[in-house]
């Protein structure tokens, strides 16, 4: 009869210190914030549970719900950029850079993901002065070679705006991307390419036949950080266009919306019941969208071992 | 005022910040064991520079033993700032109070005093006092400081070049900035929809008074008996709406602080405003140009001319103080003339409702408040009672401003929507 194995106690102490800290500073406050959002003030100013009344205004009343389907598709949007322009452009940028014969890589390499580590406050500030139709280069630039009657104040055009600062959030972090995908091409082992080479798979039709079925993994990875970031975006917008989200709300996103509902704005003062029913919204279109990535679509990738 | 508001000067951020910095290290290390500190919670970081070289020394000279910190937060964050503080404890003696309901929600909250029996208090008038009290005027919780006046700043050497008059009826108005228009050198008008709160307060607030006829319009909007549909508060719409043609190129994403440059640099003729900007704009434009004021225009020669000025200013005590004594003492001495003739003279522009009138030297300053004399005075007709729901009465005016002077919206269109938004939680307004 086999003697029954102690009780590994190491394996709980060692995993206690994550366990707890992960604990205090984010199941707690999610939990928190979940318990919030089922409880509203009466007018008397006391606290009482009101069980689900939070998300049946939001969804129900037609001014909360408005508000909330038109940050949600700007999401939508400002993610579909990301997705259509950042990661794209990642992935050229990283074949670009793996690419044997390119001189001083590692300084493009660098130039590139720089901005990345910028604080978003020095961004937004940086390009509305850059696209300022007053005292911005943007215009300026565009009139030296005669295009002078393609600028218009973007920032400030319902029609641009949202358009414009998803694609000065791609400038600021497309370096994440290039770094992840030039990180899995280096990982390609050269023996790889030159069985392909041997086979006369080349250039262009070498790229997409061996190196990206390669670097499927990581850009399926980035693509759920991407939406992950996307969903939870608030900075740029409120650097550049401040909390109500200009013009006409043009630029609101789930993140401006929530900080207005949950800290108020102006005269406007702050409902930390309705904003914590935003901020559980936030978190089940987040998590559903995680889920179906790893259910639906991480499982079915391909992984390559060598 | 805006969170982009007068108060809010990009130019000027990092400075006062560093300054800020700077000053609490040193006031903590100077500060000696029996001596009490008080802290005052403010927006105004603008005016850091002011109270630590005017107003604090001349307090601390006259009351030994109670030391003054003033520790500013940005004007934008500074709601928010404060209700997390004053949650968690940690907030200053002395709050700088928003005007109505964010002040009014602190007092119901028990987190601010009841200053009623104050001495100081009897020296304002129950106008002044209005903005810091219960909707029944039984208790007052915070010391007012002072009121801003909306108005037009205009370039003088560009009225003496074009050989301009200052107008005073709307037609004038109007034909004054075609006059401008017309010479091509400069922008008639600087400013900008980008922030949304200048069309709302330096367009719709400023000129909307002559049309709603000040108090009388704005306490039958809180009475129900006027709405916003109504003639009186769709024609400012309509006239900022006009507006559009005398904007600089691409007003759609000019800030605040670019208006205020346009201006000050000598770009521009006219600039709608108010007079909070003198202070800072005398030594920004030192000397280039002299700098003139008038009132919203009338609508026919002869008419009563309506100003917006607006209770915006005031100081309370936390009620969570551990020293209520020196704040008192504190507050008394900002309820004072002596004080009132520190604060107006140090801030040129912010004008003090102090019962004793104070002399006042700045030219521009002695001119915005020469109009109370003629002019009947209101207040912000969003900032009473009607912000309180949601949809949100002010916020919605930003949008629907600067909706309005974009084109995006009509004027009726966007009376309409407020009109919906106001209706569908304020009871007087359902009838």
């Amino acid at each position: 009869m086999a003697q029954r194995k102690p009780f590994r106690w190491h394996i709980v102490v060692f995993l206690a210190p994550a366990v707890l800290v992960y604990t205090a500073i984010m199941i707690v406050p999610l939990i928190g914030t979940l318990n919030l959002s089922l409880f509203s003030l009466t007018e008397a100013g006391e606290r009482v549970f009101v069980g689900l009344q939070n998300f049946a205004t939001l969804f129900g009343d037609p001014r909360w719900s408005e508000s909330f389907w038109n940050a949600l598709i700007n999401n939508a949007w400002f993610f579909l950029i990301h997705m259509l322009v950042q990661n794209p452009i990642g992935v050229m940028l990283a074949a670009l850079l793996s690419s044997p014969r390119l001189r001083m890589a590692a300084f493009y390499r660098t130039a590139i993901f720089i901005p990345t580590i910028l604080s978003f406050v020095i961004v937004g500030f940086v390009w509305k002065l850059i696209l300022s139709p007053i005292w911005g280069i943007a215009p300026g630039m565009l009139d030296a070679v005669g295009l002078k009657s393609l600028f218009a104040p973007w920032l400030g055009k319902e029609e641009y705006a949202l358009t414009t600062l998803a694609l000065i959030s791609v400038w600021q972090f497309v370096g994440i991307p290039m770094m992840l995908i030039y990180a899995a091409m280096l990982s390609i082992p050269d023996e790889v390419i030159e069985a392909a080479e041997m086979d006369g798979v080349t250039g262009w039709s070498q790229f997409w036949k061996i190196k990206l079925p390669l670097i499927l993994p990581s850009i399926g990875i980035i693509s759920i950080l991407t939406f992950v970031g996307n969903f939870n975006a608030f900075d740029l917008v409120y650097v550049s266009q401040g909390a109500l989200a200009g013009p006409n709300y043009a630029t609101d996103i789930l993140g401006t919306f929530l900080y207005r509902t949950f800290f108020g704005f102006q005269l406007q003062l702050g409902d930390p019941h309705m904003g914590a029913a935003i901020a559980t919204a936030m978190f089940a279109i987040i998590l559903v969208g995680v889920s179906i990535y790893l259910f639906a679509i991480q499982t079915r990738l391909r992984r390559y071992q060598f | 005022m805006g969170p982009y508001g007068p108060d809010h000067r990009e130019s000027n951020m990092t400075k006062n910040l560093r300054l800020a910095l700077l000053a609490s290290t040193v006031l903590a290390g100077t500060a000696s064991a029996q001596d009490v500190t008080l802290t005052v919670e403010s927006w105004r970081n603008d005016d850091l520079t002011i109270w630590q070289d005017t107003i604090i020394p001349a307090f601390e000279e006259a009351n030994p033993g109670i030391k003054v910190q003033f520790t500013p937060s940005a004007p934008a964050e500074y709601n928010a700032v404060l209700n997390s503080k004053l949650e968690a404890g940690s907030a200053g003696d002395l709050i700088t109070c928003r005007p109505f309901d964010a002040s009014l929600e602190l007092f119901s909250q028990g987190q601010l005093a009841d200053l009623t029996d104050l001495d100081a208090m009897s020296n304002f008038s129950d106008v002044a006092k209005s903005a810091w009290q219960t909707d029944d005027g039984s208790a007052t919780f915070c010391v007012p400081m002072a009121s801003v006046i909306h108005g037009f700043m205009y370039n003088k050497s560009i009225f003496d070049e074009l050989g301009l008059e200052v107008p005073t009826t709307n037609e004038e108005f109007y034909a004054v900035l075609d006059a401008i228009k017309e010479d091509g050198t400069y922008i008639p008008m600087a400013m900008g929809t980008a922030d949304q709160w200048e069309a709302a307060t330096m367009g719709y607030q400023n000129i909307g008074p002559t049309y709603w006829k000040g108090e009388e319009g704005r306490r039958a909007l809180i009475e129900g008996t006027q709405k916003l549909t109504d003639e009186a508060w769709v024609e400012p719409f309509r006239q900022i709406a006009r507006w559009s043609d005398y904007l600089g190129d691409g007003f759609e994403a000019q800030t605040y602080p670019d208006s205020q440059n346009l201006f000050t640099l000598g770009r521009a003729a006219i600039y709608p405003t108010g007079s909070w900007e003198i202070g800072v704009f005398t030594p920004q434009i030192d000397g280039m140009f002299e700098m003139g004021a008038f009132p919203p225009p009338v609508q026919a020669e002869g008419d009563t001319c309506y100003i917006s000025d607006h209770t915006d200013i005031a100081l309370g005590m936390n009620a969570a103080t551990e020293n209520p004594e020196a704040a008192r003492t504190f507050l008394n001495w900002v309820g004072s003339p002596e004080f009132a003739t520190l604060y107006a003279n140090a801030l040129p522009g912010f004008f003090s409702m102090n019962s004793t009138p104070v002399e006042m030297e700045d030219p521009v300053a002695q001119k915005f408040v020469s109009w109370r004399e003629n002019c009947e005075p209101t207040i912000r007709s969003t900032y009473q009672i009607l912000s309180r729901g949601t949809p949100n009465l002010e916020n919605e005016t930003w949008n629907a401003s600067a909706n309005v002077i974009n084109g995006a919206e009509t004027p009726e269109d966007a009376a309409a929507r407020l009109q919906d938004g106001l209706a569908s939680w304020y009871e007087p307004q359902q009838q």
